[in-house]
């Protein structure tokens, strides 16, 4: 099975560091453990979300700017 | 016009608020709501609520074209923004109106006006209430400028006309630092705003932050004295009282009636707050900017005067004149009022939201609990995490302050964390005791107490 990174807190999931900016990571890229793939804004305060995993990006099964529970997938990786 | 339907543009505890002032006069209520929010304590108690759109707040509660829509499918003839989100919305206010609905604040063109720091400030000094020294307007050459930051002393702030929330201002302490960060003010302003406008200020470096709630009809307008809300933390209000407890009277009639004068230079219609800087070693007050809405911290006037200021509001936007003349407003007591956030004083203010487990909500006399938490509720992490006010009022401010104490006792929310730890360490503290504080006085405390702001109910 594949390899996912899950949210660690409920809230909005964001994969860009603010709206005019490139996104943190995209299909295809390499993630080492560490690496920040993306922000989960609670309740106004936005917290990174840090890679626990290493591998290649396949996919985001949540979409930027949507609505995320705790331990949802946010990146799959190889 | 009379209102007899009212849509609440807002959520949480501030629409639990509303529709209560709008259930007592008779008028009927619609709830508009985010998919986040169906089960809100505001949506169980309004007559009516409508969907309009995702948790996200851009889709939902600063989502105009869907409260329009939700207002005319329900038949709504009037709409109260709240605070926050639309609440002073120039172009949300006119929208309102231009559908033949009463829009329950000042007119869309007061708000541009009072929403323009440059503009606020013009019609301020022309109604002789004093501001903070600067430059008169907008700044238009780099030597104008230098000239008022010399005139004015260091340190200066340099803000962006079009900026707001703290955002787009910088401190120069000396001309070399003030040559240097006047091109970035102006070129981050431009990109920030779409307005590279400057303005300057002298920086007041330990002031207190006092407000006056004033009510108008268009024609003419009253004050409910003022409130200080000194206790901040990042810019935000943590505990609110009113009156202040330093400002001697002639200062207080001075500082009213100042309010007074603007509000009605301006034709000021509804609620609104004057917000002033008061340097009490000097017994010099600045006017710094007018709030065109209710405030959160409304309750603190309501406990010492009486009077249901989201009522008038509502009565005043249904074409009521204003049902007060000065005289009939008198000051009596102190009332007090904390922010209970579903944050973690113990964990840097990280935000917690949840489900609550269980709720005891204090009581007796004297306490009020505004609130839009039940048990069993969850609180989302979408918005803002402000659960509700807890509002003590007694005989003077001593008093108050122990009620509070005792308030804050019975209070008990499980299933997150609050902020009472950090309630309940300032009601014992010294310093707060004797109002002894200024805005920049809760920061440091907070640092030097870290390690007493443990939480005192466990969430696991």
């Amino acid at each position: 099975m594949a390899k996912q990174i899950l949210s660690p807190l409920p809230g909005t999931f964001y994969r860009k560091p603010s709206p005019d900016q490139p996104a943190f990571k995209s299909v295809g890229d390499a993630v080492a453990v560490g690496d920040v793939i993306g922000l989960i804004e609670v309740m106004k305060s936005f917290n990174e979300v840090v890679a626990d995993q290493a591998g290649i990006i396949t996919g985001f099964p949540t979409d930027d700017e949507e609505p995320v529970m705790a331990g949802q997938p946010l990146v799959e990786l190889e | 016009m009379l209102i007899r339907k009212l849509l609440i543009a807002n959520r949480g505890e501030i629409a639990v608020r509303i529709i209560r002032a709008a259930k007592e006069l008779g008028i009927r209520t619609v709830q508009v709501h985010s998919a986040a929010d169906a089960d809100s304590l505001a949506v169980r108690m309004a007559d009516e609520a409508v969907n309009i759109g995702p948790p996200s707040a851009a889709k939902s509660y600063l989502n105009i074209p869907a409260i329009l829509q939700a207002a005319a499918s329900t038949g709504a003839d009037a709409v109260h923004p709240g605070y926050g989100f639309l609440a002073e919305n120039a172009d949300f206010a006119d929208a309102v109106v231009a559908a033949g609905m009463v829009w329950v604040g000042p007119s869309g063109d007061a708000i541009r006006v009072m929403g323009d720091k440059v503009a606020a400030r013009i019609a301020a000094e022309s109604a002789g209430v004093p501001v903070v020294p600067g430059s008169d307007g907008r700044i238009d050459d780099l030597a104008q400028a230098r000239a008022v930051a010399l005139a004015i002393g260091f340190p200066v702030m340099i803000k962006a006309a079009a900026g707001g929330g703290g955002r787009g201002i910088r401190i120069a302490h000396d001309m070399a630092e003030f040559d240097r960060l006047m091109p970035q003010a102006s070129a981050e302003a431009k990109a920030a705003f779409g307005d590279g406008g400057l303005y300057m200020e002298k920086v007041i470096e330990r002031a207190r932050h006092i407000e006056v709630q004033i009510l108008g009809d268009g024609a003419r307008a009253v004050h409910f004295f003022e409130r200080e809300c000194s206790l901040q933390r990042r810019r935000q209000k943590v505990w609110e009282e009113a009156p202040s407890a330093t400002l001697p009277q002639p200062m207080r009639e001075k500082l009213c009636a100042s309010a007074v004068a603007l509000a009605e230079a301006v034709g000021y219609r509804g609620a609104g707050t004057l917000e002033y800087l008061y340097d009490d070693a000097t017994g010099h007050f600045y006017f710094i900017e007018m709030n065109t809405r209710i405030q959160v911290e409304h309750p603190v006037t309501e406990m010492i005067t009486g009077v249901d200021l989201v009522r008038e509001m509502l009565r005043i936007a249904g074409g009521a004149p204003l049902r007060y003349r000065q005289e009939d407003i008198s000051l009596k007591g102190h009332a007090i009022e904390v922010r209970i956030c579903a944050e973690d004083p113990a964990r840097n203010f990280q935000p917690g939201p949840g489900t609550i487990e269980a709720l005891t909500v204090p009581g007796g006399a004297g306490v009020r609990f505004d609130t839009m938490l039940y048990q069993g509720y969850t609180v989302p992490p979408f918005y803002d995490s402000l659960l509700g006010k807890l509002i003590v009022w007694d005989e003077d401010r001593a008093s108050a302050i122990t009620r509070m104490q005792r308030a804050l006792e019975e209070l008990h929310i499980t299933g997150l964390p609050t902020t009472k730890p950090l309630h309940q360490l300032l009601a014992r503290d010294r310093q707060v005791a004797v109002a002894d504080f200024h805005t920049r006085w809760l920061e440091p405390w907070l640092q030097e107490n870290a390690h007493r702001l443990g939480t005192e109910e466990t969430t696991e």
